[in-house]
């Protein structure tokens, strides 16, 4: 039970201003060959103030309240020994069947599901049917989960220690990425029916991401994905970047994913780097 | 990006202000916004004006400070500024390049009364 509320169940959260997405195009932007590029105008000109008028430096991140909750979140899965991943990617990527399976090979592994999603709670009823604990989030208008929406939910989940805390972000490839969740990494879903040029489209997702999942290796032969490139797109946006192939389909590579899970949980108990058994082919 | 939740997250931010120093009304208000932040500032001047309407900081003027882009380039090492996030090193032509700095998305300062 959430100690902040006492409520249970899904939890509901409404963007408060009710147009959570307004995409004005209206503003300066600049053209040029074949496509637009908004947000390059020249920046507003500022008007002498009154006399009464008094400059205040504030010098706030902006996202300083989420930055807030999120630290807190980190403090309490530090203090429980628990190792949470925010999984990120677009809509059906393939999140909830790796989470799955992940939970199947994970066996006695204490762990906990937060499922964000706009709407239903059928995400959270898979991990559910697994056995699992799992908690649902319906973000309503909202297209990313924030760092309150989490503390909320972690305060519903009886978190064992030393536990795996999974997070499966509302699928988008664009808002999350700027929300700390309090998470110790993100790991980002990209399958290889999205196209070899989504790292290029989508950069501040897989900047922000320590692990790269490759999903749905088993269709590559069925749609001419070139995996080569994918990986190279990925490392072109982010050197450090870790990189799986995996089918949550078949199989394949889930043993490196879990060995992946396994060994950051060990650092950060440890405070220390560890090796892992299978590479994450890693070239540098 | 969001940017109506960065709105609500600068409408947070001076309420919090007005609370603690008792101002009444932002006449203008300055953001340090980075080239990798995410942010699309057409966007995020439209949803100022609405996210603000009826607070404190209706009709206040929105000024924004771009702050250049900064990655190192894991080719020659060296930290360059760049605007795109597609640009090669400016000094190798290498194009694996992780931001080191322009993901700023910061309220520098206000005009309050
Ligand atoms: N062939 C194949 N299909 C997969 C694989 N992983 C997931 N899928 C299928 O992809 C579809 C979407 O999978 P989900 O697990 O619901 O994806 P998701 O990312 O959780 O989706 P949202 O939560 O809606 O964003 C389902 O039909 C899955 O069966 C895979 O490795 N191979
Ligand atoms: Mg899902
Ligand atoms: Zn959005
Ligand atoms: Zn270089």
């Amino acid at each position: 039970m959430c100690t902040v509320c006492g409520c249970s169940g899904t939890v509901t959260f409404d963007a408060a201003s009710g147009q959570s997405h307004s995409h004005s195009h209206a503003g300066a932007h600049s053209q040029t060959h074949d496509h637009l590029h908004f947000g390059m105008g020249a920046a507003g000109v500022s008007v002498p103030g009154l006399s009464q008028a008094r400059i205040i430096a504030v010098e706030t991140d902006i996202l300083s309240k989420n930055n807030g909750f999120a630290a807190a979140n980190r403090r309490v899965l530090q203090a429980m020994g628990a190792y949470a991943v925010n999984l990120v990617s677009s809509p059906g990527s393939g999140k909830t069947t790796l989470l799955c399976r992940t939970i199947q090979m994970l066996g006695a592994a204490p762990l906990a599901v937060i499922e964000g999603d706009q709407q239903t709670s059928n995400d959270a009823e898979r991990i559910r049917a697994t056995g699992a604990l799992a908690i649902q989030i319906n973000t309503g208008k909202g297209c990313h989960l924030d760092a309150e929406m989490v503390g909320h939910a972690m305060g519903h989940l009886a978190l064992k220690p030393a536990s795996f805390l999974f997070i499966e972000n509302v699928g988008n490839l664009v808002c999350p990425a700027a929300f700390d969740l309090g998470e110790d990494a993100k790991v980002a879903i990209l399958s290889v029916t999205e196209g070899e040029d989504k790292p290029l489209k989508y950069p501040d997702m897989f900047t922000a991401s320590k692990l790269a999942i490759l999903n749905k290796t088993d269709l590559a032969p069925h749609c001419d994905a070139d995996l080569a490139a994918y990986e190279a797109n990925l490392r072109r946006i982010n050197p450090k970047i870790d990189i799986l192939r995996v089918s949550a389909r078949s199989g394949e590579g889930m043993a490196q994913w879990v060995d992946w899970l396994r060994a950051r949980h060990m650092e950060k108990t440890l405070g220390r780097p560890v090796a892992q058994m299978h590479g994450t082919g890693k070239t540098s | 990006m969001h940017e109506v939740s960065i709105c609500e997250g600068i409408l947070g931010v001076i309420e919090d202000q007005a609370r603690t120093l008792g101002f009444t009304a932002v006449r203008r208000i300055t953001l340090e916004i980075g080239a990798f932040s995410g942010v699309e500032q057409a966007a995020l001047r439209f949803g100022f004006d609405a996210v603000m309407r009826g607070s404190v900081a209706e009709g206040a003027l929105l000024e924004i400070i771009d702050l250049p882009g900064r990655a190192r380039c894991y080719d020659c090492e060296d930290v360059v500024d760049i605007m795109d996030r597609l640009a090669c090193c400016p000094r190798c032509g290498g194009e694996r390049l992780l931001p080191e700095g322009g993901g700023e998305m910061r309220i520098k300062d206000m005009e309050v009364v």
